[in-house]
């Protein structure tokens, strides 16, 4: 059913229709709203058999989580930022188990400096722990994604996230159709673990295993991943079957067939770059887009043939490999080698910095022309930067970075060092 | 694509104006967008909502930089915050106050804009009388059906009728209904009056 809904509220639908039977969360923004949509409809008796577990820290969610899902309960939870590091041991537990969880990541700046907004960092920082990441372009696939991510997770017995912008999605308000509960149910079917705890038969889920065996189990995680790069192709046709709708896959492309440029993107900044290229189309530039929503596994064979025929591209990332330059750009770089394409990497959308599309279409104009440097950040204020690297080669003292920062873009009353 | 922004003070329902306003606008078939400024929300501390509208599936993500229409459901920001930041010439004004913009001091920033497009309405007011608290944010949308003729007041009053219920929803209805026969009245005026000065 079409719906004019919060972000939030109709990925709490979603999960809702997935039957899951138990959640565990810590609030944390901008996460919350969904996980207090999934509670509200516990206590209603909306969704039953469902056990809500309230936890005292993201640790707690995900071990709760852990618990449940090795008892062969379908189990969920959500987090961002802070959060999903404070977990950090117990996601790399789950994965390293095998337990099909589903996590939403409502994804925000890590600090510090503490910051609530929307970017990739906290996701990012989890490439590899063994989970499947699929990123979300708008709500209606932030709703299919859940779906299909329940599906895919408990085929292969691995964990999923579903990445979402935080605040940006989350807390927007758009058209989203909600599925009814017969299409979820006949797509997906009940959870048959391949492991499950059962007092009545006990077993031990959780061995330790030294060098003779460890690089052999961690093979294994990597062959899964394998695997979901032939499966969440084949699930996304069988979404199609039942909904009607072309959502998830492993990429998706817009514009590209004869595209000279090509913006390579994850998540909700999509859509502001397929309004830039179709402004830039009609003036006959000839730009392309390639999204990535499956950025683990990552579809090294997918984004090198969707980037075989352009000239030279653009990876605009909303995270940065502090010292390196793009995380995402260095996975594009693998796909590509040998191929002899110029890449750049474009660093936005840090903290919640806005995407505007008069800075892109400044961008991919100079993408167009290779005029801007290998790595460069969207929208820096080079003035601020160069303030503080001074103050820095001035004075021994030069005190506090954010704080000078604050000061100098006359933000805050912030303690002034030199 | 018509962009609303909407600026007003944490507790006075400013994210929700938009997220309504969304629901209106969707209530006719159409897209809609809303999306709050994202901040620390506090009681009383500037916030900023925003609402796009339009025929076509909206990719947009970034923040509304060149508004069509502002609601104003604070005057108090006028001269605190840059609320008329990117405002178009042809833009749509609705200020929540009980004085005129003369009195608010915006009367000389707003000479070349469109006058039967720039409107005042005590929200605030209608809201105590009708919903018995002092939150300008439906009358002001009652008031923004009247002013732009983008969404019509019966899609509000079904926005109204979706988020609240019983007496409420009634207050509510009253409130936008009497802000936007308030809007309709003061466009009318300034219309005839622009007219007649384009006569004289």
């Amino acid at each position: 059913m079409l719906k004019q809904i919060e972000g939030s509220k109709a990925v709490a639908e979603a999960v809702a229709l997935c039957r899951p039977e138990v959640i565990c969360a810590y609030p944390i923004s901008p996460q919350t709203h969904i996980v207090e949509g999934l509670g509200k409809m516990v206590k209603g008796g909306e969704l039953k058999p469902c056990e809500f577990i309230n936890v005292e820290s993201e640790f707690a969610a995900m071990s709760v989580a852990i618990g449940s899902s090795a008892a062969g309960a379908r189990s969920y939870t959500a987090t961002a930022s802070q959060g999903l590091l404070f977990m950090a041991e117990a996601v790399y537990n789950a994965s390293g188990l095998g337990l099909p969880i589903v996590m939403t990541v409502a994804n925000r700046a890590i600090g510090a400096p503490i910051n609530i907004w929307n970017d990739h960092s906290d996701s990012l920082s989890q490439r590899d722990c063994g989970w499947l990441q699929l990123f979300a372009e708008n709500n209606q696939e932030a709703v299919d994604l859940h779906i299909q991510a329940f599906r895919l997770g408990e085929e292969l017995s691995m964990p999923v996230m579903v990445c979402m912008d935080g605040f940006i999605l989350t807390h927007a308000f758009e058209r989203v159709d909600i599925p009814t509960q017969g299409q979820v149910d006949a797509y997906l079917p009940p959870f048959d673990p391949r492991q499950a705890l059962d007092p009545a038969e006990p077993i031990s889920i959780g061995a330790m295993v030294g060098p003779e065996a460890f690089m052999e189990v961690r093979y294994l995680a990597h062959a899964k991943q394998l695997q979901a790069l032939e499966m969440i192709p084949e699930l996304a046709m069988e979404f199609k079957g039942v909904f009607g709708r072309d959502s998830c896959g492993l990429v998706r492309t817009y514009c590209a067939d004869d595209a000279e440029t090509m913006v390579v993107a994850m998540g909700s900044v999509l859509g502001t770059i397929k309004d830039v290229v179709d402004e830039m189309r009609a003036d006959g530039h000839k730009v392309g887009v390639l999204g990535i929503t499956s950025y683990r596994p990552f579809p090294l064979e997918q984004v090198r043939e969707a980037l075989s025929n352009c000239k030279r591209y653009l990876v605009l990332e909303k995270s940065l490999a502090v010292g390196l330059g793009g995380i995402l750009a260095t996975d594009v770089r693998m796909a590509v080698s040998g191929v002899g394409l110029n890449g750049y990497t474009t660093v936005a959308g840090l903290g919640g910095r806005a995407i505007p599309k008069a800075s892109l279409h400044k961008l991919f104009r100079e993408v167009e022309k290779e005029t801007l440097d290998k790595v460069g950040f969207l929208d820096l204020d080079w003035e601020a930067v160069n303030k503080q690297l001074e103050r820095e080669r001035r004075i021994r003292h030069s005190g506090p970075i954010a704080e000078n920062i604050l000061h100098d873009k006359g933000i805050a009353s912030a303690a002034k060092f030199g | 694509m018509f962009q609303v922004r909407i600026h007003g003070r944490g507790g006075q329902g400013v994210v929700t104006a938009a997220e309504m306003l969304s629901v209106a606008a969707f209530g006719e078939g159409r897209h809609a967008q809303a999306f709050p400024s994202f901040g620390s929300e506090r009681m009383g501390a500037p916030v900023v909502s925003f609402c796009r509208i339009s025929d076509r599936e909206i990719r947009l993500r970034e923040p509304i930089m060149e508004p069509d229409a502002l609601i104003i459901q604070d005057p108090t920001l006028l001269h605190q915050a840059d609320v008329f930041a990117g405002f178009k010439q042809d833009g749509y004004l609705l200020i929540n106050t009980t004085k005129t913009l003369s009195e608010l001091g915006v009367d000389g920033l707003l000479e070349s804009f469109i006058h039967d497009r720039i409107c005042t309405v005590p929200a605030t007011e209608i809201g105590i009388k009708h919903i018995g608290r002092p939150i300008p944010n439906v009358p002001l949308l009652g008031g923004f059906a009247a002013i732009a003729g983008v969404i019509r007041l019966a899609s509000v009053i079904k926005a109204i009728n979706g988020k609240f219920s019983g007496k409420i929803a009634e207050g509510n209805i009253a409130a936008a209904t009497e802000a936007y026969q308030v809007v309709l009245a003061e466009k009318q005026a300034a219309g005839l009056k622009t007219e007649t000065t384009r006569e004289a």
